[in-house]
């Protein structure tokens, strides 16, 4: 595919596996933060085209992996209702609640479908004026306005019988939780492209400054991610700690202004649990006022819902960079592809997942 | 999640009353109707980036071409 397989030519990854191999003269450690980055890591082998003293950590840029268990317990809940349909992206259906997943629901009987778009659920709702059909919205800023875009064509439709489960979450205040926890041994980020392709990346200039880490904007193709790496190293061995954009054919400083605004009209960033990491202040997004009428959690009545996570699996130390997930007791044993017990080893980006498959 | 898709704008319908504005987009071979509300200026032939139906931004077809190049020459790759 055009604008893919260029940024996958072996020539152009050997040129900065070469290029970081000349400039580094001690140990870093750099963590991508999105899992789609992890990914392509994993798949194409990259860690093992960098030099021993660098080491790659994945962070928790992986929305299935970090949406809470009480939030997927409130999904299955309002799934097992007969009179409705629940809607989300594939990812969602394996991961475990804490008694079971939503593709159980389905196969006791529920009406639970996969989406491509938001736009699909929405259009199952006009199709379906006799049932309440919710949408389980996940995801971080690349998703944010799509699924905000949606609650407005509802609200503007009239279509009353349409609902999400807003389990939105927000990079920067993550990248914050990992540096400020005291434990972090990360010195540099690659921020994820799709982020800030809706947001821009002024808003790393700040956490740059302050914790002094380089930060690069990074894509998604391999001779990316290592330029990406490259970029960063560079500024560690350079003592510099700026906000740089390597993924420039795609993303602007100010990123995209109307999507932007659609989030910020529709949502209002609140405190939020992640999976295995635990709160984190402002990290979230909820429907603002005037849209929360779309609330399903306040439809459904599952606000209050809480639960506690099992303390076996490690995601939370994984999501954070503290440990890889050959590192974890379960790994490979009883927790595998097919019967997950952490949620990084559902989503195909989940860190976990990645090194099964890869068998890294 | 956040995987985004580089696809090219073949088509652009017309707008319906109030509804989003929507495209079609190529994915080599592979076409879409795509929400393209939040780039107002798009045109067909231009490449942009898709991810759950919606195009996020246009992709600057000449500034990936001259950094390639570049990126080419400096590792004397053909």
């Amino acid at each position: 595919m055009k604008f893919i397989d260029e940024y996958r030519d072996a020539k152009l990854v050997k040129l900065f596996s070469d290029k970081i191999r000349e400039i580094i003269t001690q140990s870093w450690v750099i963590m991508e933060v999105c899992g789609g980055q992890t990914h392509t890591i994993l798949k194409y082998g990259l860690e093992q085209l960098l030099p021993d003293d660098l080491t790659v950590v994945h962070g928790p840029g992986c929305p299935v992996c970090v949406t809470p268990l009480e939030m997927i317990d409130k999904a299955i809940t309002i799934a097992r209702r007969p009179d409705v349909i629940l809607t989300s992206f594939g990812d969602m259906m394996r991961v475990p609640g804490s008694e079971f997943d939503l593709l159980s629901v389905k196969a006791m009987g529920g009406d639970v479908r996969m989406v491509y778009s938001p736009l699909d659920a929405l259009q199952i709702a006009e199709r379906h004026p006799q049932k309440k059909v919710v949408f389980f919205a996940i995801g971080f800023e690349t998703t944010a306005p799509a699924n905000a875009m949606v609650v407005k064509e509802a609200w503007k439709k009239g279509i009353h019988n349409f609902s999400i489960v807003c389990a939105q979450v927000l990079v920067p205040p993550a990248i914050e939780a990992i540096l400020s926890s005291g434990n972090s041994r990360v010195q540099g980020f690659l921020a994820a492209g799709h982020v800030c392709t809706v947001m821009g990346y002024e808003e790393y200039i700040p956490i740059a400054n302050k914790y002094k880490v380089p930060i690069v904007v990074t894509g998604f193709e391999p001779v990316d991610l290592l330029e990406g790496i490259y970029m960063a190293v560079k500024q560690l061995e350079g003592n510099r700690y700026d906000v740089e954009n390597q993924y420039k054919r795609v993303v602007k400083r100010e990123g995209n202004v109307a999507a932007q605004t659609i989030m910020r009209e529709v949502f209002t960033p609140v405190d939020r649990n992640w999976r295995g990491i635990g709160l984190i202040p402002m990290s979230g997004l909820k429907l603002s006022e005037q849209f929360s009428k779309f609330d399903a959690e306040i439809i459904f009545e599952v606000e209050k819902l809480s639960v506690s996570e099992s303390d076996e699996c490690i995601a939370g130390e994984v999501l954070q960079g503290l440990k890889k997930p050959h590192q974890c007791q379960l790994f490979g044993k009883k927790c595998r592809p097919e019967h997950p017990v952490g949620a990084p080893m559902v989503s195909s980006e989940g860190a976990c997942a990645a090194y099964f498959r890869y068998n890294r | 999640m956040c995987l985004a898709v580089p696809g090219k704008v073949i088509s652009i319908e017309e707008n319906k009353n109030d509804t989003p504005k929507m495209a079609k987009v190529d994915f080599a071979g592979v076409t879409k109707l795509v929400c393209i509300d939040w780039l107002p200026d798009v045109q067909i032939g231009d490449y942009v980036i898709v991810h759950v139906g919606f195009a996020l931004n246009k992709l600057e077809k000449e500034e990936a071409e001259e950094t390639l190049k570049l990126l080419r020459e400096m590792g004397d790759i053909s």
